[in-house]
């Protein structure tokens, strides 16, 4: 059934009237028959926290879980820099079409307009949510909301809290969520780990879940499950990404017949702190707002890579992104940042710490500001995230320029949804960054949290309640499933042997995280900041190969029935290791180069992304077929009727 | 770059009911640039290649915002650098302070039971929230969110209060094991904004019924906690959570529920 079409579902007519229309048709389902359905969210960041908070205020029966101690740890918490509304409260011309407009073109023409304007939409309701939740926006003397310019961004939309916009929101769906905890409507499972879709008649309708305090593997019957599990970016190894971020929900609901779509289309982020040595965990991102006032360099000769920046002339230095982007100069996109970093270390100019025998960083020099404008200025402006540096790294940024590069922030493939955020298996659906909907080929700044919080509460609550409303009437109910029937305790066995395969592998030899570094080294040299058709091939060869090593030799101690870090991150990397060659897979046959996803064979003269509309405008839905590697392609075709695509350009 | 070999004592405990034990072990090579649970993550590889179990300790972000981490270090909640949490907290650090042995603790305290190692059960903090941590606002029905607007100061004020990250190192660093000041913090993020006065009587009686019925003990004003913070939150909300507390139970219109 390969090259079939998919239905996105999405309504038809003005752009502006479509969820309102939408919406107004949509089945409802009365107050007292809500908590007859039992409703499974599993995650609980932005997406899946306000979700199961809004369920459960609408009488749901809801089931929360989470593999933190708590709902408020989940990795929304991180986000810094803010999150984007159409309030146009600073008068300067916003308005829904324009967030919108930009939101399309940000993400190179391959995302789904009518999603995106409806993201736009309810982008302004967030807001208000928010600070009836008590979020504590910053503010303007006169007691209004502030706003500010982010990611290059014509207006001032980005609404924010200090660097923590993303505690804060979190906080606010967690307060909320909490509410409906004590209320009784929502019930929480932390430390649980989801391992299994059970899908029955054709409809998910449980998971299996690990209990990760005892190890118990159970199983969860319910009338519709929602996965709000967030990014696959610890593919990578190393990425800014919690340590706990993986992919394992949306992995094992692709193997159980969800669709995955452009898992190749992934961002990094061009100012995280670099790689200190072999033992590194993880990346630490350095606001994108630094590269407003600093300058990035590396040294024109290579001799002078390991000399003290201060002491190379200026006439020696490499202003990389001034002299090649003449208007954009240091504030050219993420994406072309990133390529841009990689290019000049590739050349043997990169600076800083040697690591396997390489070393790749850049300078973000603010020598320059603090000469025009003061060193309090600068300090008012980047203080915390001066002190963050000075901590992680003991350089001082004042005295001596940063040392940057880029690392992996974002995915914005994910589980193929419809305009309902549904998936192709019914009754399952996917909200936040575990799905793959509103972003296309490249997220702009400021913009995840809003996504996640218009899908948990404005989205997904509606188009649940249509989805299960029908089967409130005798005669269409759900098939009869209880916890003793055959396809439940089966999932669970089958569940149960992963595991034990997994704690006991014949030769065991190496850790997990030996096998996730040597992963991540493959994905990151060859499926990373740029592409080519070769490398992928050769990765398609090593990530196989590498996977039959991981199931051989991995090494687990301890046992399957207790609290053991080392088995759950065993079976987070198993996963990882046939998510990532698919991601190859996907980025190969993407014959073109589009926002985050860069293959050299296809540049324009001036080195940028060389969409090719005629043959690639689709998103690539992937179905799985026994292994990665035989993975079918579907196609959603993108039509674009109010954005006609267009090249970037950024000279 | 600068290495060392490190001397650890490290608390290992398989389960709640296990008495628990310090057991030693040598992070060599520990390199200045490492963060504190890279040296430990260094030190739990070696021990799986040896067949031991390794050290159970909870992480997840490692950029000090989740709260996720907790580990005391040579008596210290999250080591010895002032507002820094365990996860940001760099060997350069400890080399500065010429440590060359390490005791590492989980959070001490009745109301955090140990789950195994370093690794502690923090649900309180969840019921304390649960029990009046937010402003009850339907999904959908808000004002416009400049309708109101509030005095910048005032908006700072319940930043910085809202800023906790929910660690528990307050509650570890205490002689008391309080809560004052996670639960002061909440009660003064939400007390002072115009949004959450409706339930503000409420809300403190409950917060701070909760905290007790989880068997934290009392503030007596020792400043650990404020000390230990890793976002630097304010003793001053315990004194500002105490007044209201006082003002609720004196003023108030309706009975304090009880709870289990």
């Amino acid at each position: 059934m390969a090259n079939t079409e998919l239905k996105s579902h999405e309504p038809t007519g003005p752009i502006e009237e479509r969820w309102r229309e939408h919406k107004a048709h949509q089945k409802l389902t009365a107050p007292h028959n809500r908590r007859k359905y039992k409703v499974i969210i599993v995650g609980s960041g932005l997406a899946g926290g306000a979700a199961a908070a809004s369920m459960g205020e609408m009488g749901y029966d809801v089931h929360c879980f989470c593999f933190q101690d708590s709902p408020r740890r989940a990795h929304s918490i991180a986000a810094q820099g803010g999150i984007n509304a159409a309030k146009n409260y600073p008068n300067d011309g916003d308005s829904v079409y324009r967030l919108f407009y930009d939101t399309v073109k940000g993400g190179d023409f391959r995302s789904r307009e009518s999603n995106v304007y409806r993201l736009a939409e309810l982008s302004v309701n967030i807001i208000d949510q928010a600070v009836a939740q008590g979020v504590p926006f910053a503010r303007e003397y006169g007691g209004l909301l502030a706003n500010r310019s982010f990611g290059g961004a014509q207006v001032s939309r980005t609404f924010y809290a200090r660097g923590q916009t993303g505690q804060q929101l979190l906080l606010g769906a967690y307060s909320a969520l909490s509410r409906q905890i004590e209320a009784g409507t929502v019930k929480m499972y932390p430390r649980h780990s989801m391992q299994d879709l059970i899908v029955h008649d054709g409809k998910a309708r449980g998971i299996v879940t690990r209990n990760l305090l005892n190890g118990k593997v159970e199983a969860h019957v319910a009338d519709v499950v929602l996965l709000c599990t967030g990014g696959y970016g610890n593919v990578f190894y190393l990425s800014t990404n919690a340590m706990g971020s993986n992919c394992t929900a949306i992995w094992q609901a692709h193997k159980r017949g969800a669709y995955m779509a452009n898992p190749c289309y992934t961002q990094i982020h061009p100012t995280c702190i670099p790689r200190s040595g072999e033992y590194q965990s993880k990346l630490t991102l350095m606001s994108e707002s630094l590269r407003n006032d600093g300058r990035v360099w590396v040294p024109r000769n290579k001799e002078d890579v390991t000399k003290d920046p201060g002491k190379i002339p200026e006439a020696d230095r490499y202003y990389y992104l001034e002299e090649k982007y003449g208007s954009f100069g240091n504030l050219v996109p993420r994406d072309v940042a990133s390529r841009n970093a990689k290019y000049v270390c590739d050349q043997g100019l990169g600076v800083g710490q040697e690591v396997d025998g390489e070393r790749r960083a850049v300078y973000l020099d603010f020598k320059t500001a603090i000469e025009r404008l003061g060193k309090d200025t600068i300090k008012e402006r980047y203080g915390n995230l001066f002190e963050m540096y000075e901590r992680i790294t003991g350089d001082d940024p004042y005295e001596t320029p940063m040392r940057i590069y880029p690392a992996t922030h974002y995915t914005m493939g994910g589980l193929w949804v419809d305009y309902n955020l549904q998936s192709t298996i019914e009754g399952l659906f996917v909200g936040g960054e575990a799905n793959f909907s509103d972003h296309g080929a490249n997220r702009l700044g400021a913009s995840a949290l809003m996504q996640g919080l218009a899908d948990g509460y404005f989205v997904l609550p509606f188009t649940i309640g249509d989805y299960l409303s029908p089967y409130q009437k005798t005669g269409v109910d759900l098939a009869k499933l209880e916890l003793d029937d055959k396809p439940v305790t089966d999932a669970v066995k089958e569940v149960e042997a992963r595991l034990e395969k997994l704690a006991n592998a014949p030769d065991p030899k190496h850790s997990p995280d030996y096998f996730h570094r040597k992963l991540g080294n493959i994905i990151w040299q060859y499926c990373g900041m740029a592409r080519t058709a070769e490398g992928l091939k050769t990765a398609l060869q090593e990530i196989p190969k590498l996977r039959e090593q991981f199931h051989r030799e991995v090494k687990v101690t301890g046992t399957a029935d207790g609290f053991n870090q080392t088995l759950v991150k065993a079976a987070r990397v198993a996963d990882f290791l046939e998510l990532g060659e698919l991601m190859c897979l996907d980025a190969l046959h993407r014959e073109e180069s589009c926002g985050g996803h860069f293959r050299e064979e296809h540049q324009t003269e001036d080195g940028e992304a060389k969409r090719d509309d005629e043959n690639f405008q689709y998103a690539a839905a992937w179905e799985w077929q026994g292994v990665p590697s035989s993975a079918a392609l579907h196609k959603e075709h993108l039509e674009f009727e109010y954005v006609k695509p267009t090249q970037r350009s950024y000279k | 770059m600068k290495t060392k070999n490190l001397t650890l004592n490290v608390w290992r405990q398989r389960s709640k009911s296990d008495s628990g034990r310090f057991e030693k072990y040598v992070a060599k090579d520990v390199n200045e640039h490492m963060s504190f649970l890279e040296m430990l993550d260094v030190v739990n590889e070696e021990l799986l290649e040896k067949g031991e179990e390794p050290i159970a300790f909870d992480h997840d972000c490692r950029e000090g915002i989740c709260g996720m981490c907790g580990l005391v270090i040579n008596g210290y909640a999250h080591g010895p650098q002032e507002r820094t949490t365990a996860c940001q907290l760099h060997m350069r650090k400890v080399f500065e302070l010429g440590w060359d042995e390490l005791w590492i603790e989980p959070w001490r305290a009745t109301s955090f039971p140990v789950i195994k190692d370093l690794a502690v059960d923090r649900s309180a903090f969840d019921r304390i929230m649960q029990a009046g941590g937010y402003i009850s606002i339907r999904t959908g029905s808000p004002p416009d969110a400049n309708e109101m607007p509030i005095g910048k100061h005032v908006a700072d004020m319940a930043m910085d209060a809202a800023e906790c990250i929910g660690c528990g190192a307050c509650v570890a660093a205490c002689p008391n094991a309080s809560a004052s000041l996670f639960t002061s913090a909440k009660v003064s993020h939400l007390g002072l904004l115009p949004q959450g006065q409706a339930e503000r009587e409420d809300r403190v009686r409950k917060m701070v019924g909760q905290m007790d019925a989880e068997g934290f003990g009392s503030c007596t004003n020792h400043g650990e906690c404020e000390k230990a913070c890793p976002k630097g939150i304010s003793i001053d909300w315990i004194a500002r959570m105490n007044r209201e507390f006082l003002k609720a139970m004196v003023t108030a219109d309706n009975e304090v529920e009880e709870r289990d």
